[in-house]
């Protein structure tokens, strides 16, 4: 052995050596083909959301581009949540939610009296904060979706296998598919949900801070993969990691609380939407600046 | 050493109580010991003893007549028999009348209270708004709280004339094993709807939303994810209904009715267990004769099928627990 001793006992497990190639990603990404204008999937506008009486969300006009990663970023308690669940109707169940403005997916109103909350979501997947796998069996967990919405598919154990594929998960859990989805770790709980997601072939998946309850190899697992379903889907993600949004968005959006001076009600607006570039590079909002600089939140 | 005169930080409890270099701040020792603590602990042990005491007790006693009376009667005549004439001159003590009376009202009463139970659990615990809730759920305790007598006498004077004879037009008597089963169902829905709709309740609101985002719709999440998530505590509480069924008596003693036959359709009379039981405790059989210790026999078989259920709902309760 020729290598330094302690060689061994400081290198990382990179997930670059991972079951997934390096080479269907990027080495390193460059916001430059990022257009200056997002082809829009998802659109807010003048978007409001209210939990009874309390505004948590003031005046939201956003767009997420197709096939772009957008990022959500801002302090705690600024609304990013509330505005991510107003984007596939998760918002109708809580109880006390009202929605003022529009959300348009595809140029289609989806709060109109006709539009169905469950198609909505059909199209538009969520993945949590903390995993959230249902207590049943790895393979149950992905069937789940295809299930209940009557997906047709010509295998089932095909379409499983290929959506654990698609969320790099395959290799891992191959031979325990009938175990119970408790058993794995927590950033396979992780993949295991953005695998149910995908089974259901959304065309968007967000995602409210997917990694905050993982280790930093797992996260750039997750990172790693959000990048490789880019070509296939529009991503939006909340974090708190700016890091994060720096290496993964396409376009940041940063939203601070303003603090109500009659009710003292902290309501969430957005402060700055552009490229991530642009965010992490040159704002143009001073509290952007002092955000990503770390000088405030 | 100067670690001794470094005062402990502002805001430890021994700061106030001790001068600043005092060696007692830092100690460890045990101080005076706590008799008051073990005082409770042995109390806390005597009432976990008490109930294994008296379930014992129990057993015990109901152990001694029934084994004077498998003296005088084969065990395989009480439990294979179908005739039941404790009384008669040409005594036989053929139990299984009494079992299939019991079987029958305990199966009826399941019918009734499990699909209404289980409903009213997951109206309960997915649809129902908290102000809807908070309406029914003390309606249903109220229900639970009707004593069973009441029960037993709105089985005879409501549910078999209104209900079965005129509604449904069957051709049953006032007594009959039908309508006891029904009003005992109706008696156990609170037990099943309260402790499922617990159960339910209990699975977290991540698994509820976690199903939504894949597009399932309400019921597809009660009945796919929550319902299975709460099947343990289900089933615990269909046990529980099970075993309230099979002890149950008021009710079957009043609307059963007294004839101890082997029950082949659930509009016949018939004699339950406990029916019998009721019945037999208010006559003046002598203590120690057959008759007396036959009440034993028939008790002894009714707690040690109340066990078996309890067993098995033990091992199924561990098999369906489900981690989340
Ligand atoms: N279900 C709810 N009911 C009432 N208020 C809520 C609910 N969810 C969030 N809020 C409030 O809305 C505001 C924004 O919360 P959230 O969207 O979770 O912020 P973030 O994700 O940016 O931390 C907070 O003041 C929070 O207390
Ligand atoms: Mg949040």
């Amino acid at each position: 052995m020729t290598t330094h001793p302690h060689a061994a006992a400081i290198s990382v497990p990179s997930p670059a050596r991972s079951a997934t190639p390096l080479s269907t990603r990027p080495e390193i990404r460059t916001h430059t083909e990022v257009p200056d204008v997002p082809d829009p999937v998802i659109e807010c506008e003048d978007l409001s959301v209210y939990y009874g009486d309390f505004k948590a969300v003031t005046d939201v006009s956003l767009a997420f581009g197709h096939n772009e990663i957008t990022a959500l970023i801002g302090p705690s308690g600024c609304g990013k949540s509330t505005l991510l669940r107003c984007l596939n109707r998760m918002n109708d169940l809580v109880d006390s939610a009202r929605v003022e403005g529009s959300v348009r997916y595809w140029g289609q109103d989806m709060y109109a009296p006709d539009a169905d909350a469950i198609e909505v979501r059909r199209r538009i997947g969520m993945v949590y904060q903390k995993p959230n796998p249902f207590p049943k069996s790895i393979y149950d967990n992905i069937a789940y979706g295809p299930r209940v919405t009557g997906m047709k598919v010509d295998s089932m154990d095909d379409h499983v296998e290929q959506a654990l594929r698609d969320a790099a998960l395959w290799d891992e859990v191959k031979d325990k598919l009938k175990q119970n989805a408790y058993g794995l770790s927590g950033g396979q709980q992780q993949r295991l949900c953005i695998a149910r997601t995908i089974a259901v072939s959304p065309d968007v998946i967000l995602m409210d801070e997917p990694c905050s309850a993982l280790d930093p190899v797992a996260t750039l697992r997750i990172e790693e993969l959000m990048l490789q379903l880019r070509a296939d889907y529009t991503i939006v993600i909340v974090t708190h990691n700016m890091q994060q949004a720096a290496r993964v968005a396409d376009r940041t959006a940063f939203f601070t609380a303003g603090v109500n001076e009659i009710t003292g009600d902290r309501t969430g607006v957005l402060v700055e939407y552009d490229k991530t570039s642009r965010i992490f590079g040159n704002p143009a909002n001073s509290r952007t600046e002092d955000y990503i600089s770390g000088r405030f939140g | 050493m100067m670690t001794d005169t470094r005062t402990p930080a502002a805001g430890s409890p021994l700061r106030s109580s001790l001068p600043p270099g005092d060696p007692r701040a830092r100690s460890i020792t045990r101080g005076k010991p706590h008799h008051g603590e073990r005082v409770v602990k042995v109390a806390l042990r005597l009432s976990a003893w008490l109930s294994i005491v008296i379930t014992l007790g129990i057993a015990i006693s109901l152990l001694v007549p029934a084994l004077e009376f498998f003296a005088e009667v084969p065990v395989t005549e009480f439990l294979f028999g179908t005739r039941w004439a404790p009384t008669f001159a040409d005594a036989t003590f053929g139990v299984l009348p009494l079992v299939t009376a019991t079987a029958w009202t305990t199966l009826i009463a399941l019918a009734v209270a499990v699909p209404f139970g289980l409903g009213a659990a997951i109206y309960l615990a997915e649809y129902a708004r908290p102000r809807v809730r908070k309406i029914i759920k003390p309606v249903l305790e109220v229900l639970a709280g009707i004593p069973t007598v009441v029960f037993g006498f709105f089985a005879i004077n409501f549910v078999t004339p209104n209900v079965l004879q005129s509604l449904l037009g069957l051709n049953v008597s006032t007594f009959s094993v039908l309508a006891a089963g029904m009003v005992m169902g109706v008696m156990i829905i609170p037990t099943i709807a309260s402790l499922s709709e617990d159960a339910m309740t209990a699975v977290p609101q991540a698994m509820r939303q976690g199903s939504a985002a894949l597009a399932a719709n309400r019921m597809q999440t009660s009945l796919r994810v929550v319902f299975p998530a709460a099947l343990s505590g289900i089933i615990a509480a269909i046990v529980l209904g099970i075993s309230r069924a099979i002890g149950e008596t008021m009710i079957v003693a009043i609307a059963a009715g007294s004839r101890a036959q082997m029950v082949t359709d659930p509009t016949m009379e018939g004699s339950t267990m406990t029916g019998f039981i009721a019945r037999a405790a208010l006559g003046d059989s002598r203590v120690g004769s057959l008759e007396y210790n036959t009440l034993f026999a028939v008790g002894l078989l009714l707690f040690v099928l109340t066990m078996i259920v309890n067993m098995i709902s033990v091992q199924i309760v561990r098999r369906f627990r489900q981690e989340y």
